[in-house]
């Protein structure tokens, strides 16, 4: 068995998987993106309004919602450019198929969708309500009274659906990751890791996209802790997923090179570990400790680092395979 | 043993026999229409060893049809499926062409049809259903392909199975392939 392999020809030369697979483009990597950051959106604005009680929030905390609706929906024209047999994209609303992350996917998505309107119809605030009711053209198309029972329902829901959110949003950021974990053909994928790794990273970019917007100072001191403790999660997620791989079998092997020393390791390094995690990491800690002003820097790299995770995980898992194992 | 069991199809490739001369590929293309470009079945040579004691094999892959699918789990819509004889096959009008079943495929046996759905070897079901045998194991001109039920102990698969030294590919994938292949003499 440890005899070397001196040749290997191979008649196949199937588009999109030889030499190497390359069934997934930029689509995914950015539909997981911004996945993780709606799912980090949903979590924390309806957390902090769990935490802080419902005081008045500012603009873009109101508005989270509803941005991660636009965000979500950019995610999904991502995933249905990627389809090859579009006409049929129906078929994943006929069926549910308990074994396959990807039918959790199209099913949670769904649910998103309402919970996310619900939350975000509920914080608009009274006067903007008043006049949109009033508005002429609304109230000759019956959407006044259909605006009447949406904020009713929105109001007195506002606990349930606060908890909603939080609950299908971390569903929405666990399933990124877990689409990818269960193809266990990749041994790049094959760690049950992927789907919290990439809820805390939804979760830090959520709380990055949040930071670029003008919040009230009660918002942002919490918020900034909040990202704190996600990217130290995330970096002992990552730690702990190296790790595995090295206890791991020739597979396991085979996952290490390739992230740390192989064709991805500078961009893993740099981009993930050190610009997306490290340097946010240390900022965010300067800006607790010795109460500095914000940068949008910090929440900018962290951005730069989950989408650069997202690219670096679906390249490097595509390009791992059972065939390098001889 | 009266009682009919339900058939376990799965294919024999003899490696002692076969010269890669690629007729199984041709004979695929052409009764199964697979456009140009892309191949249900195909050919891998390999020399394995150090100069000069030195082995060569020959063999004729194609899906395992596996007896533990991972592509039919990872498919959300059903389109893959185990069919009868425990064939894998995809339902061409279920399948969205998401690629999950691809990326779930540890031996890279399926590909995206230019229609847009997902295609892979069906086992001639369809000749098979007819009483005929798969293409690629008629046309075999070294007689190294077999095709038969594994659960019928006097088939021909069973018998090579039982009396001659095999394997499969991956076993570590847990997969539990059904194409087996003949590495040697009499066990």
């Amino acid at each position: 068995m440890n005899q070397p392999t001196i040749e290997v020809l191979h008649g196949r030369h199937n588009h999109l998987i030889d030499p190497a697979l390359h069934i997934w483009g930029w689509e995914i990597p950015v539909y997981l993106f911004l996945g993780g950051v709606v799912a980090g959106l949903l979590i924390l604005s309806a957390a902090l309004e769990l935490v802080r009680g419902r005081k008045d929030a500012s603009l873009p905390m109101r508005t989270a919602p509803f941005v991660a609706l636009v965000l979500l929906s950019l995610g999904m024209v991502a995933l249905f450019l990627d389809l090859e047999h579009k006409l049929y994209t129906f078929r994943f609303y006929l069926a549910f198929e308990p074994t396959s992350p990807m039918s959790w996917g199209s099913w949670i998505l769904v649910l998103v969708y309402p919970v996310a309107f619900l939350l975000g119809m509920g914080s608009v605030p009274q006067e903007t309500r008043v006049r949109l009711i009033g508005y002429p053209p609304f109230q000759k198309l019956k959407v006044s009274s259909w605006l009447m029972c949406v904020f009713g329902r929105a109001d007195s829901l506002r606990r349930p659906l606060l908890w909603a959110s939080v609950v299908s949003g971390a569903a929405l950021g666990i399933y990124t990751g877990i689409l990818l974990g269960a193809l266990s053909a990749r041994p790049q994928w094959d760690t049950a890791i992927l789907g919290p790794l990439f809820l805390t990273s939804g979760l830090s970019t959520g709380a990055a996209f949040l930071l670029l917007l003008p919040l009230d100072d009660g918002e942002r001191h919490k918020l900034v802790r909040w990202d704190l403790l996600a990217i130290g999660a995330e970096l002992l997620l990552i730690a702990i997923m190296l790790i595995g791989f090295a206890a791991g079998d020739r597979a396991g092997q085979i996952a290490l090179t390739n992230l740390t020393t192989g064709n991805w390791g500078g961009a893993f390094w740099v981009l993930v570990v050190l610009l997306g995690l490290g340097v946010p990491l240390v900022m965010d800690l300067l800006e607790v400790r010795r109460r500095l002003a914000p940068v949008f820097l910090a929440p900018l790299f962290v951005l730069i680092g989950g989408l650069s995770l997202r690219f670096i995980m679906l390249a490097s898992g595509q390009a791992s395979s059972f065939r390098m194992i001889q | 043993m009266s009682k009919k069991t339900e058939p376990r199809y799965a294919m024999v490739v003899d490696t002692k026999l076969c010269v890669a001369c690629k007729a199984c590929v041709l004979a695929c293309k052409s009764e199964n229409d697979v456009p140009d470009g892309f191949c249900r079945d195909w050919l891998v040579e390999e020399t394995r060893g150090v100069f000069p004691d030195l082995r060569a094999e020959n063999r004729s892959e194609r899906c395992n049809h596996c007896a533990h699918p991972p592509c039919v789990h990872a498919c959300p819509t059903g389109a893959s499926h185990v069919n009868e004889g425990g064939t894998v096959l995809v339902t061409h009008h279920k399948c969205t062409g998401c690629k999950a079943c691809i990326g779930a495929c540890p031996y890279d046996s399926r590909f995206v049809h230019p229609d847009g759905y997902v295609d892979k070897c069906t086992f001639c079901l369809h000749r098979v259903q007819r009483g005929k045998e798969p293409a690629c194991v008629e046309v075999c001109p070294t007689f190294c392909l077999h095709f038969g039920d594994l659960n019928d102990p006097d088939s021909e698969v069973s018998k090579l199975l039982r009396t001659r030294k095999h394997k499969v590919l991956h076993p570590e994938t847990g997969c539990e392939p059904n194409v087996y292949f003949l590495e040697g003499g009499p066990r």
